[in-house]
């Protein structure tokens, strides 16, 4: 009897503690957003209630610039679906090279699976590294080198892609079902057979998945990277804002074609990963 | 029997064929887009424009400073400073130089060397020659020696541009005869140049900063020499890390708030948990909306009303993040196990309650886990807002390179920025593992 209520006392105690770091944690996360935005506040060039005020001024005034040229918007729409395109290129080529590097980072990343072991450290830690570094600034550099063009924030986001996904593809190689690769190799498979009928039916509808995600995050960076002069939509954007007034159903028809395209690809991507991991439970 | 295993057999023979076929020729399409883009993107165009010797130049700069000895030829006044500043000239010319009347001797060593007498200037090349340069009537007149002219040299009447080594040059105009040449390191990076610190070894700092007589009769040592580090003209070290803590302030604020206020709307939207379908479905449309503007036009809009600053920022990120951060809230509202629920509910639980104790701790590890993977990929997107415009260190990044001036400026910034984002993934990663994989151990 004794005994339990001592283990009582001791949990209440426990709780008790548990409380108090919760609510410690919670008084410092809410006093750090408070004091962070006054803080911004008292940095920011314009402050926060007048902002709040003219928050609609500048998207009524591009949407009353485009209703007075309502008619001419179609054309504009034609007109931008070139730089549109450019952007979506941007992504899918920097999609499709920085994948092909992450899967062979990923492979040289995940141990028993029959690379050199002292390799696996170093992939990761190089996988790390290029997920860190922000792609605006090897956009800078390599704009600065190669001029003004897609490529660089291609490569730029290239770079980045293989990082971050290698890490999640190698993250799906950990979780892997080795029976199947022992099921394999009892009969003799050699490595890359080991790979293509052991390993590859199991990662690939998370690799697709992953991949088809990274692409959706890379129209936006690709998009963003253009306002730095990277080419695509985002040029087209910096430079109808940079005319002010006057250009506003240019902007206007510029950020529907953006919003739409950003649509859609989130759709058809949420769809398809949802048919491919579905398809996947039911096998 | 030996028949329906040879049409079993010949049946996986096709689906495996098929299979490969396909594998084909998936890689193929993407062989054909690959071609495509080269050609979209102009690559053939672009190789044949690209400037690789710039990368080469800005890995130079990077780590390297150089000396100027600039004479102008319109009014003679000679000048020898670091990187051509005013604020870093020296008032006695560093050994190498020798200076009398109208003659300078700069030696710029392994042989090569520089004499400048008057208008005119003698550049000796080692495996070369020597050069005479002369401004004659505002015209550069070259005198070369004998044999084909080297790569490294572009004589014209208007200007003679010499670069025999990366770190050595020599450039003539008729209003002025400027010599480079070029140091490793990266100078004055602690103290301005006219500072009286320089004087003083890292030991000696430290006890002058510790005892020892004020240098400044208003302050301490050790607060003087943290002012003169921090408020060092070329480096800035105090703006750069004031706009490294904008950026941190940006990914932060957006993602707290983000995640904060997400929370209550993607209960709102789940499913299982939603008061009507109507508000359902509107929570939903929201998120989507806020998701799909996306941060660009975000900043753009909020850049516009709110002006430069990290307000600016942070108000970007929480907006899309609540769109991103409440669908998978919501998604991960939909898939609680009920069975808690009802346990807590049998208690008696008020509504509130059953909140607290069914609902809330099975969604925290992916509240804090999300949200801590957003704080660390908002961390790089700052970067980027800000250079969009809305300030921090992304600003300062874009600024520093287009003026294009002192390359190791922005290399220093470039560090910085890597290591604010690798600190960051750090510590998201760190406290995921302590958050969510401690709780693990416990159950």
């Amino acid at each position: 009897m004794a005994v339990a209520t001592d283990l009582h006392a001791d949990l209440n105690s426990m709780e008790r503690r548990r409380k108090l770091y919760s609510a410690v944690v919670l008084i410092a996360v809410i006093s750090v957003i408070f004091s962070g935005y006054g803080q911004a506040n008292s940095m920011n060039s314009g402050g926060f209630l007048d902002g709040l005020i003219k928050f609609f001024d500048y998207p009524s005034e591009i949407v009353i610039e485009a209703w007075e040229e309502k008619l001419g918007l179609p054309a504009l729409f034609w007109k931008f679906l070139p730089a549109m395109l450019e952007t979506l290129n941007i992504a899918a080529v920097a999609t499709i090279l920085g994948g092909v590097c992450a899967l062979i980072f990923a492979f040289l990343g995940t141990a028993n699976l029959g690379v050199w072991p002292p390799l696996v450290p170093i992939a990761r830690r190089v996988m790390d590294i290029m997920r860190a570094f922000p792609e605006l600034i090897i956009a800078l550099f390599l704009i600065f080198v190669l001029g003004t063009s897609p490529v660089p924030a291609m490569i730029a986001v290239a770079f980045h892609t293989t990082g971050a996904l290698g890490k999640q593809f190698s993250e799906v190689n950990d979780n892997l079902d080795r029976k199947a690769v022992e099921g394999l190799q009892a009969c003799g498979a050699n490595w890359f057979q080991r790979m293509r009928y052991g390993v590859i039916p199991q990662v690939l509808p998370n690799y697709l998945s992953y991949f088809m995600l990274r692409f959706e995050i890379n129209v936006r960076a690709s998009a963003i990277l253009g306002f730095v002069g990277a080419g695509g939509i985002g040029t087209e954007l910096r430079r109808t804002i940079g005319w002010g007034q006057g250009a506003g159903d240019e902007t206007f028809a510029l950020f529907i074609l953006l919003i739409l395209t950003i649509f859609l690809i989130d759709q058809a991507s949420s769809y398809m990963r949802a048919r491919i991991t579905e398809s996947d439970r039911s096998t | 029997m030996t028949d329906i295993t040879a049409d079993r057999y010949i049946e996986i023979e096709k689906t495996t064929r098929g299979r490969a076929r396909l594998g084909i020729g998936i890689a193929a399409a993407i062989f054909a887009y690959l071609a495509y883009a080269w050609v979209a993107f102009d690559m053939n165009g672009l190789i044949s424009s690209a400037q690789p010797e710039r990368a080469l130049l800005l890995a130079t700069d990077s780590v390297a400073h150089k000396v100027h000895i600039t004479k102008s030829l319109r009014n003679d006044r000679l000048n020898i400073a670091i990187e051509g500043e005013r604020t870093a000239t020296y008032k006695t010319p560093p050994e190498w130089i020798e200076k009398s009347d109208d003659r300078v001797f700069a030696n710029l060593g392994e042989g090569y060397s520089i004499d400048i007498n008057g208008k005119s200037a003698t550049f000796v090349v080692p495996d070369y020659g020597t050069i005479l340069i002369e401004v004659v009537d505002k015209k550069v007149i070259t005198t070369l020696p004998e044999g084909p002219v080297p790569k490294w040299l572009r004589a014209t009447p208007a200007k003679f541009d010499a670069r025999p080594t990366l770190g050595r040059r020599l450039q003539v105009s008729k209003a002025r005869i400027e010599v480079h040449k070029y140091f490793f390191g990266w100078e004055n990076f602690f103290f301005p140049f006219n500072s009286e610190l320089n004087a003083y070894s890292a030991g000696e700092l430290i006890s002058l900063a510790v005892s020892g007589d004020r240098l400044k009769d208003d302050m301490s040592n050790a607060g003087y020499i943290f002012q003169t580090f921090w408020k060092n003209p070329d480096w800035q070290h105090g703006n750069v890390f004031i706009a490294l803590l904008e950026t941190l302030l940006m990914a932060v604020l957006g993602t707290f708030t983000a995640a904060f206020v997400g929370l209550p709307l993607a209960i709102l939207a789940a499913r299982n948990f939603s008061p009507s379908g109507t508000v359902r479905f509107f929570v939903r449309r929201l998120f989507d909306f806020l998701r799909g503007i996306d941060m660009l036009i975000w900043s753009l809009i909020f850049i516009r009303s709110f002006g430069l600053g990290p307000l600016t920022g942070a108000l970007a990120i929480a907006f899309t993040d609540t769109g991103t951060l409440g669908k998978l809230f919501s998604e991960a509202l939909e898939n609680v196990d009920g069975k808690q629920i009802e346990g807590v509910k049998a208690t008696g639980a008020s509504k509130l309650q059953v909140y607290r104790f069914g609902v809330i701790p099975q969604i925290l590890p992916i509240f804090v886990s999300q949200g801590l993977y957003y704080l660390e990929s908002n961390t790089r997107s700052a970067t980027v807002i800000g250079a969009l415009g809305a300030g921090g260190i992304g600003l300062m990044l874009v600024e520093t390179m287009r003026t294009s001036r002192d390359w190791e400026n922005t290399f220093y910034i470039i560090i910085l920025t890597v290591f604010l984002v690798i600190a960051m993934d750090r510590l998201s990663s760190w406290l995921r593992r302590r958050l969510i994989e401690g709780r693990k151990e416990k159950v």
